[in-house]
């Protein structure tokens, strides 16, 4: 079932099979250019357009027709002569284009001419108190679930945040008969104000009238509290109640099961550990790699298309991807360009996309405290240490995030830091009033997703490879 | 920063770190000057070995120097554990080279006898065991393993959670340590060293070059000589598991938190960003090799780091003739070595001169002429 | 804390759960198997042995770490059920055989 890539080289390949993969994958190879795409996953998708050819929730209503549009995009693919595999890690991506994935257990490298990473977004931490109860899940975690598994809450569900997906979650799960007892809204009061400015753009774009009767569907069937300045879960080995403060009062509530989400962050670990540069994005609270109108980074040959660009939703997506795709086949097979939508058509359709998107940033900017935690709140999950923890690793010297790793090990487990970068950051640049531009993130290196020491050992090796090891 | 210290200790890494302790620890008023988050650190790179068998071959000096350190490393471990509450999980049980096939056998008892017959070394018991011994300790070992050099003074550390018990104890002692200030210029006026950073000048009364393999650049500014030949080592790491391991290997050891580190490599290449994943392939696939069920286990991460290393191998501490009142200090292992630099380099630089009974071999007088300003020996 | 929806016709897997056999739909992860289940599929950390859930169900948290078919710390999130499969949750740190 597992196979390893078909050829040792290919023209283009592509990194994730979400919006931004499966429209590059499929522009490469309508091109004529030998394509390959790679995807972690167990089908096409990426997270937006999770299990959408395998689904259980075949009631197109339920999940809505902008999931649905994921389907043409797994058929043009389906249609092109992109070779696909599935369940297909990728740990290594260098700056000779050198990929190394691990599928079934083995691993293989494949050389590209140029990599397309569409590496995606995933939720921006949210670090409260409690958020590593087992009960305290990711907003996204639950629509995974729902949309591969036809899985819906059913016990006392609380959903905090805010953010567009927070809706269409709550909208998707009562469809489905789901059970949502709170909405706990967490967005800024100020942030309307500041919204304002990019109202006219919002209005207009097709975000509006879609989020507005989502908004009011949920709201008819469960209790909404806006202006939540205050989040914690508590219990003991397992949630037992969510508190909150509103307009100044605190609330406990009873709950078996906390969704939270407070908007997405592109996915960095692969593009990083390649060496492509990134910066501080100060309106999306995030790093954004530093990239051309075509998507293309810093490392030659390296494209990023989709949220891993820095986030701008599915539909932009689409088109990021095969912007970046049409970029890679001018530059290789500048005859086969002809064949598809020019480039001045894609831009027009990318400025579309991504219109009303500077409201929502503005709208959804998280909140500070919930940010940047203090006291006992894990940041890092994975080697469970608090902002306490790291405050004091500043107040003996700690720089920025490598040298908190070496303190204090924070992004030394197993997700590498993908659950406690943005938090180190930001809290390190809060303690030592500089910015996170300044603080700077942790170095990564492969492998960005662990592979087994087997898989290690089985990578061909030289004479000189073994010299540089086997001494006196 | 202005005002005036007793020591300037150029660059915070282990072995700077262990010298301003040190220092701190007799009552000096001293600053470390260190570099920034992103910089060439061996002492976040390292194996944390605290290792004694086959140092020395060529400078039996250096053997001697070794195996003082890792008798004192016990009294530095409880020293910094009742300072700062940090078990820094030394562990010295005796260490194992182990080697696979009859060929490797054959070096490494080759290796012993030469060091066995080095005069003036230290009697340290370094022994060869066939594999039949080394099941004994190591029931693990899978059928490959020929046998094994080993050696009751080894041990391991967390070298890293050592790292920040010295800064820790920095606090403690009163000790300013300012980092992202990598030291450009060093003069010295009025009796006093005046150091260059990017965030102002500061002054003290003496000064110790511990910055790696900068000490190259550094120490011609205070008449000293610090020729380097640094080197490249990539490891590989494991997720945590449940203790396996019961003594450190040269090549594999399990820490306190449970990971396996997995080393190394030694290539001449000074770039640390990037990787060659086939040397880490043959470190990983010896390693399976040697214990079996290692091989189930994920890597999580893996790096490279470069090698503080004089030329000759050896450490290099020295004090300068023109510039009376600085210091130089380089070494490759400022693990081992880490109780010597706080108790002894420490305690000479505070009285302001070396002692050549103990490091009078170490003086950069050895490596000739070129360049070097003193001959003294002292 | 999850139910499955009346509307799901996948064939049914059968699974095992430290011994005990578990119902699951062709197309679930593991993960969300364990989370329908019902069962209690808390594992516990190797670093402080606190319990923990899957949290982010794509791949990227870690928290999902489950023994299965005898092979320790998998991404129960990232695989597939299959027919007999054994699984078991995991309590603190692997162990080396596994």
């Amino acid at each position: 079932m597992t196979m390893a890539p078909k050829r040792e080289a290919y023209d283009v390949v592509v990194i994730g099979a979400g919006p931004a993969g499966l429209a590059a994958a499929a522009t490469s190879a309508e091109a004529g250019l030998s394509t390959l795409l790679l995807d972690e996953n167990i089908g096409p998708g990426g997270q937006v357009f999770r299990a959408i050819a395998s689904t259980p929730v075949t009631e197109r209503a339920q999940l809505g027709a902008d999931y649905w549009m994921g389907a043409d995009l797994v058929q043009a693919l389906r249609a092109s002569s992109a070779e696909v595999i599935q369940r297909a890690t990728v740990w290594s991506l260098d700056r000779n284009l050198e990929i190394g994935v691990s599928i079934g257990s083995a691993s293989a490298f494949a050389r590209a001419r140029r990599v397309i990473l569409a590496t995606g977004a995933l939720e921006r931490p949210f670090p409260i108190p409690g958020w590593t109860l087992p009960g305290v899940m990711t907003a996204g975690a639950a629509q995974t679930m729902l949309k591969s598994s036809g899985l819906v809450p059913d016990g006392r569900t609380v959903i905090a945040g805010q953010g567009p997906l927070l809706w269409l979650l709550a909208a998707q799960i009562l469809r489905l008969g789901g059970r949502i007892d709170h909405i706990l809204d967490t967005t800024e009061r100020g942030n309307y104000f500041a919204a304002l400015p990019h109202a006219l753009a919002f209005l207009t774009s097709p975000y509006f009238a879609k989020g507005l009767s989502m908004m009011r569907e949920v709201r008819a069937k469960v209790q909404v509290i806006s202006g939540v300045t205050e989040l914690a879960a508590a219990g003991d080995g397992q949630l037992a109640s969510v508190s909150y403060v509103a307009g100044g009062k605190r609330e406990t509530i009873p709950a078996d099961l906390l969704l939270l989400h407070q908007g997405v962050v592109p996915n960095v670990n692969l593009a990083m550990a390649a060496g492509v540069e990134h910066r501080w994005d100060e309106l999306q609270l995030c790093w954004s790699p530093v990239l051309d109108a075509s998507g293309t980074s810093s490392v030659a040959g390296i494209a990023i298309a989709g949220d891993g660009a820095g986030i701008g939703g599915a539909t932009a997506a689409v088109v990021r991807g095969r912007i970046a795709a049409r970029a890679a086949v001018e530059a290789l097979a500048p005859a086969a360009a002809a064949k598809l939508a020019p480039m001045a058509t894609l831009r027009t359709d990318l400025a579309k996309a991504e219109r009303g998107r500077a409201f929502l940033d503005t709208l959804f900017r998280p909140a500070k405290q919930f940010r940047i935690p203090a006291g006992d709140t894990i940041v890092c999950r994975c080697e469970e240490v608090t902002a306490k923890d790291i405050l004091d690793a500043v107040a003996i010297g700690a720089t920025g995030p490598n040298q908190l790793k070496a303190y204090r090990r924070t992004g030394m487990g197993p997700c590498q830091g993908r659950l406690c970068g943005l938090t180190v950051t930001e809290l390190m640049a809060q303690a030592r009033a500089k910015s996170p531009q300044e603080i700077g993130y942790y170095r990564l290196r492969a492998p960005v997703k662990p592979i087994t020491l087997a898989e290690l050992a089985a990578v061909p090796k030289s004479e000189d490879d073994v010299k540089a090891v086997v001494r006196g | 920063m202005s005002g005036e210290y007793d020591v300037a200790v150029v660059g915070g890494g282990l072995l700077g770190s262990a010298i301003a302790w040190g220092l701190g620890r007799l009552g000096k008023s001293v600053a470390v000057l260190d570099e920034g988050d992103i910089t060439k650190r061996a002492s976040r790179a390292n194996f944390a070995l605290v290792w004694v068998q086959s140092k020395g071959l060529g400078m039996p000096a250096y053997t001697v120097w070794t195996v003082r350190a890792s008798e004192a490393w016990s009294r530095l471990a409880s020293e910094l554990k009742q300072q700062t509450g940090l078990d820094v999980s030394l562990q010295q049980n005796g260490g194992f080279h182990l080697t696979l096939g009859e060929d490797e056998f054959g070096q490494r008892t080759e290796l012993v006898k030469r060091m066995h017959n080095q005069a003036g070394a230290a009697d340290y018991r370094m022994e060869m065991l066939p594999a039949s011994e080394v099941k004994k300790a190591l029931p693990l070992i899978g059928p490959e393993v020929s046998g094994g050099s080993y050696c009751p003074l080894d041990g391991h550390v967390n070298s890293l959670r050592t790292f920040r018990a010295f800064h820790t104890g920095f606090k403690v002692f009163g000790i300013d340590y300012f980092p992202e200030r990598p030291v450009s210029a060093i003069t010295k006026s009025g009796g006093e060293f005046r150091l260059t950073t990017p965030k102002g000048e500061l002054r003290a009364a003496k000064v110790v070059l511990a910055a790696g393999n900068a000490n190259q650049t550094l120490a011609p500014m205070v008449g000293l000589y610090a020729p380097m030949g640094p080197t490249r080592g990539q490891i590989v790491v494991t997720e945590r598991t449940m203790p396996f391991l019961p003594h450190p290997l040269t090549t594999i050891r399990q820490t306190d938190e449970g990971t396996v580190m997995i080393g190394d490599s030694k290539e001449d290449e000074v770039d640390d960003r990037t990787l060659k994943h086939s040397i880490s392939a043959v470190m990983a696939d010896r390693a399976q090799r040697m214990f079996p069920h290692l091989a189930r286990l994920n890597v999580v991460r893996s790096w490279a780091g470069i090698r503080v290393m004089p030329q000759d191998g050896f450490p290099i501490y020295d004090q300068s003739e023109t510039h009376p009142g600085a210091f130089v200090a380089c070494c490759h292992s400022g693990v081992t070595l880490a109780s010597n630099h706080a108790f002894e380099i420490a305690r000479m630089v505070a009285q302001g001169a070396l002692e050549p009974e103990l490091v009078g071999a170490f003086s950069a007088s050895r490596f000739g002429g070129s360049g070097a300003a003193n001959n003294s020996g002292y | 804390m999850f139910k499955r929806s009346e509307l799901d016709k996948r064939p049914q897997v059968e699974i095992f759960v430290d011994g005990v056999a578990v119902a699951a739909r062709q197309g679930d992860t593991v993960s969300a198997a364990l989370l329908a289940s019902g069962r209690d599929v808390r594992r516990s950390t190797a670093v402080s042995g606190a319990p923990r859930l899957p949290y982010c169900m794509m791949g990227v948290c870690f928290d999902c770490l489950v023994t299965i078919d005898g092979v320790g710390n998998r991404q129960g999130c990232l695989v597939p059920v299959a027919e007999g499969m054994q699984i078991e949750i995991q309590k603190g740190k692997r162990e080396i055989g596994k």
